[in-house]
C-alpha cells in the first residue's frame, strides 16, 4: 500500500507518495526500485520536519518508520543500537525504567533515530551536551547500488560528518548506535521565573545556564516597547531521587485541520498575557515529570492541525553571541509589530560544544524559534525583514524548520554545503536541497 | 511472564503481539521461514525485555517436520501458555485460477499446515490442561468472494477446524480463539488498494488480540466493526451476491 504524506508544517502543500521498508534486507532493493522509477528519492522518518527538507524532490519517499527494531542494548553501559525508524519515544520507554535517558532530546519525542541524526537535533541542554550527533557512536549507511558501510568518527569519517545534519542526502541510515546518560529518577527538578525584558533574559541565562543541565525560555512574541522580549525562564536537572517511570498518560488529539487557523491576533494576545502573568516573579522551584518538561506539545497529537488547512511555517535562527542581544531585540520588534506569531516562541542560548556534523545548525549564540500561521504575505513581508537581520548579525537559519530560505543565504550560512554536495548520494534529493543549491 | 510459541513470528501482527508480551518479560519460541528476519525479530524482543528467545527456521510447507518442531518447542518452553499461529500468504487469486498447483499450494500454506500444527499442539495442550491457542484466520473465511476465494477457502477450513477444536479443548480448560482480522496495514497487504478508513495498524490489532485472550473470546474480529461488516456480507442473498464483485 502506498500512502501519502506531508511535512509537519503542512506547507509546501505538495503531497508525497511513499512506500514502506519493513526489513533491512529490503532496503537496498526498495531504494534501487524507487530510484529506477522516480529518478530520486529521500528517506522519510516520522514526518516531524517542518518545511521541505523532508520532501523528496521527486515527490516519492522511502518510509523508514516501519524499520523499528532494536538490535542490541547494553544496559550496563547505556548503549543502544537500533534500526533508524525507532522513535525517541520508543527508546525512552525502554531506557527510563532501566535508569537511562537520551543525552540530547529535541522538543518532541516523536522523531525517528534516523531523523534525529539527519537534522542533528538539539535540545534544552545544548550548552551542556551539544547536539544529538555528539552522542552518536556509529551508524550504518546504505547508498544506492553500493555495499552498506559503517560510519563512525574513525571509520568512513567523512561520511560520518556529512551524514550528521546531512538532511538524509548522503545515503540512508539503516541503524545507529547511541550513548545514553544515566539518571536516578524520571522526575525533573525545575525552576521557573518570569522576566520583564530581553536584557533580563540574557542576565538570567548567564547566571543560571552554567548551573543547570537544561535551560530554555518562553517569549511573549507580542510584547512591545520596554517589555520587548519578556517571558518565562525555565531551568531544570534530573532529580537525584524518585521513581523511574516512562510516561503512559493518555493523549489529546486535534482530530481535523479547521478551515482557518485557530491562532490569531486576539487568541494569541490573551494567551500570552495570561501565560506570562501566571508565572512567579521570583525564581521558584518545583518538581515535574520529564514529559511535560521536555515534550509539552506531544500531549496533543496532531497539534500542527490547529493552524488550519493552510498550515504554518516555523522561523528558527541562531545569532552569534556578540550581536545576540541587539539582533534578537530587532527580530522580536519586527515580529511584535507584525502582530503575528504563535504561543510557542522559544529563546535558548546555545553553547560552544561543536558538533561532528558538517551542516549542523547550532552554533554559540542565541537561538529564537517561533511558528507563524501560513499566509500569502508571510514570506515577503515579515520573513524577508527577519532574514535581513539574521544575515547582518552573522547568524543562520535551521534547514529542518525551513520552507523559505534563499539559496544565497543558505550557501553563506553553511559554507560546508559543497562538501555535502560532493558526498551526496546522487539518487537522493530533497525539495529543500534543490531549492537552496540551485 | 508467559511462555509463548509463535508460528510465523516475522509477520507484522505476530510481531506486534510479541512486543507486548516481551514487555512483560515473556519467554519465546519463534518459528519463521527466513533466518535473517527471524534473528532480527528475536534481537528486538530481547532488547524489549523478553526473558529468553529461542528461534527455529522452518518452511512450514514441510508438514513432516511439524512434530519435531512441536517437540523442540515443548523442550525449550516446557509448558506453552500461548500458541499464536500467524503464518500465511495472500495468494494471487488470478494465478490460482490459472494453475491448480498454485491453488493447492496456497491451500496447503494457509489451510493444511495450520491443521497439521493444531493437531499436534492440541495433544500437548491436552496434556497441560491449561493455556491458550490463538489462530489467525481471516474475515475472508466468512464468505467465498470472487476476489480471493482460494484464500477464503483455506481460512474457512481453519475456522471450522478451530470451532471444533474449541469445543473439544474447552472441557479440558484450554482456550482456543479464532482471530479474524480485516484489512491491516502490513507487508502482506502492501500493493493492494485498500480503503484507508478500514485499514488497521498491526499495533492496534495486537492489543485487541491480547485483550481477547484475556477475556477468553471464541471468535475475535479485529477491529470489532468487521463483525458487523461481515454480518451484512453474509446476509446478502445469493442471487445478489453472485452478481457483485467483492
Amino acid at each position: 500500500m502506498s500512502a501519502s504524506y506531508h511535512s509537519w508544517g503542512r506547507y509546501p502543500y505538495e503531497r508525497l507518495t511513499g512506500e514502506a521498508c519493513q526489513w533491512q534486507s529490503d532496503l537496498p532493493v526498495a531504494l534501487r526500485r524507487i530510484v529506477d522509477t522516480h529518478g530520486t528519492t529521500l528517506p522519510f522518518g516520522n514526518g516531524r520536519s517542518y518545511g521541505d527538507s523532508c520532501m523528496a524532490a521527486s515527490g516519492h519517499v522511502l518510509c523508514m518508520r516501519t524499520l523499528d527494531r532494536f538490535i542490541e542494548v547494553d544496559w550496563a553501559a547505556g548503549i543502544i543500537r537500533a534500526e533508524a525508524g525507532v522513535t525517541l519515544a520508543e527508546i525512552l520507554s525502554l531506557a527510563i525504567p532501566r535508569g537511562w535517558f537520551l543525552a540530547v532530546t529535541p522538543g518532541t519525542k516523536f522523531v525517528t533515530l534516523g531523523g534525529a541524526i539527519a537534522n542533528d537535533v538539539h535540545g534544552k541542554n545544548h550548552h551542556a551536551r551539544g547536539t544529538f550527533g555528539n552522542h552518536v557512536r556509529c551508524f550504518g549507511l546504505v547508498r544506492n547500488c553500493q555495499e552498506p558501510v559503517v560510519c563512525s568518527p574513525s571509520q568512513n569519517a567523512d561520511l560520518f560528518a556529512a551524514t550528521i545534519g546531512g538532511l538524509g542526502l548522503t545515503g540512508i541510515v539503516n541503524w545507529a548506535e547511541i550513548q545514553l546518560i544515566p539518571i536516578q529518577s524520571s522526575q525533573i527538578d525545575c525552576s521557573v521565573v518570569r522576566f520583564d525584558n530581553l536584557g533580563e533574559f540574557f542576565s538570567l541565562s548567564s547566571e543560571l545556564d552554567p548551573q543547570h543541565e537544561y535551560s530554555v525560555a518562553w517569549i511573549d512574541c507580542l510584547a512591545k516597547g520596554g517589555q520587548t522580549g519578556r517571558g518565562v525562564f525555565i531551568v531544570g536537572d534530573h532529580a537525584e531521587y524518585g521513581s523511574l517511570e516512562a510516561e503512559t498518560r493518555s493523549r489529546l488529539m486535534v482530530p481535523v485541520a479547521p478551515p482557518v487557523s485557530l491562532i490569531n491576533r486576539l487568541s494569541l494576545k490573551a494567551f500570552n498575557e495570561t501565560y506570562w502573568r501566571v508565572h512567579p516573579a521570583a525564581l521558584t522551584r518545583k518538581r515535574v515529570n520529564y514529559e511535560p518538561f521536555f515534550y509539552p506539545l506531544d500531549r496533543i497529537l496532531h497539534w500542527n492541525r490547529i493552524y488550519g488547512r493552510k498550515g504554518f511555517q516555523q522561523y528558527q535562527c541562531v545569532i552569534p553571541d556578540v550581536e545576540a542581544e541587539s539582533a534578537t531585540r530587532e527580530l522580536l520588534k519586527n515580529i511584535a509589530d507584525s502582530g503575528q506569531g504563535s504561543f510557542l516562541a522559544v529563546l535558548k542560548r546555545c553553547g560552544d560544544i561543536s558538533s561532528p556534523g558538517l551542516l549542523s545548525f547550532p552554533r554559540p549564540g542565541t537561538s529564537l524559534a517561533l511558528d507563524f500561521p501560513q499566509n500569502s504575505r508571510l514570506e515577503k513581508d515579515l520573513f524577508s525583514r527577519l532574514d535581513c537581520i539574521v544575515r547582518e548579525a552573522g547568524g543562520r537559519l535551521y534547514p529542518a524548520k525551513d520552507a523559505h530560505m534563499l539559496g544565497s543565504d543558505f550557501r553563506r550560512f553553511y559554507p560546508a554545503w559543497e562538501k555535502l554536495e560532493a558526498l551526496r548520494d546522487p539518487s537522493l534529493n530533497s525539495r529543500f536541497w534543490r531549492r537552496v543549491t540551485a | 511472564m508467559k511462555r509463548v510459541l509463535i508460528i510465523g513470528a516475522t509477520s507484522a501482527i505476530a510481531n506486534a503481539c510479541a512486543r507486548l508480551w516481551a514487555e512483560e518479560g515473556s519467554e519465546f519460541f519463534l518459528v519463521a521461514r527466513n533466518a535473517e528476519k527471524l534473528d532480527q525479530a528475536a534481537a528486538d524482543l530481547r532488547a524489549r525485555g523478553a526473558k529468553s528467545v529461542t528461534t527455529c527456521t522452518l518452511d512450514l510447507a514441510h508438514l513432516e517436520e511439524h512434530s519435531t518442531l512441536v517437540e523442540s518447542c515443548v523442550q525449550s518452553l516446557r509448558q506453552i501458555d500461548i500458541a499464536l499461529i500467524a503464518h500465511g500468504t495472500l495468494p494471487d487469486q488470478k494465478a490460482c485460477e490459472q494453475d491448480v498447483n498454485v491453488a493447492l499450494k496456497e491451500f496447503a500454506n494457509n489451510g493444511t499446515s495450520v491443521i497439521s500444527l493444531l493437531t499436534l499442539l492440541a495433544n500437548q495442550f491436552e496434556r497441560q490442561r491449561c493455556g491458550s491457542m490463538a489462530i489467525i484466520s481471516s474475515v475472508a473465511a466468512d464468505r467465498g468472494r470472487p476476489s480471493n476465494y482460494v484464500y477464503g477457502t483455506a481460512k474457512a477450513a481453519v475456522s471450522t477446524f478451530c470451532e471444533g477444536l474449541q469445543a473439544r479443548m474447552f472441557k479440558l480448560g484450554v482456550h482456543v480463539m479464532t482471530i479474524k482480522p480485516g484489512f491491516v496495514d502490513t507487508p502482506m497487504t502492501q500493493g493492494l488498494k485498500l480503503p484507508g478508513l478500514l485499514l488497521a495498524r498491526p499495533d492496534d490489532v495486537a492489543r485487541l488480540i491480547l485483550s481477547g485472550l484475556q477475556r477468553k473470546k471464541a471468535v475475535l474480529y479485529t477491529p470489532r466493526f468487521w463483525s458487523l461488516i461481515m454480518l451484512i456480507i453474509k446476509l446478502v442473498p445469493n442471487f445478489v451476491f453472485k452478481r457483485i464483485n467483492l
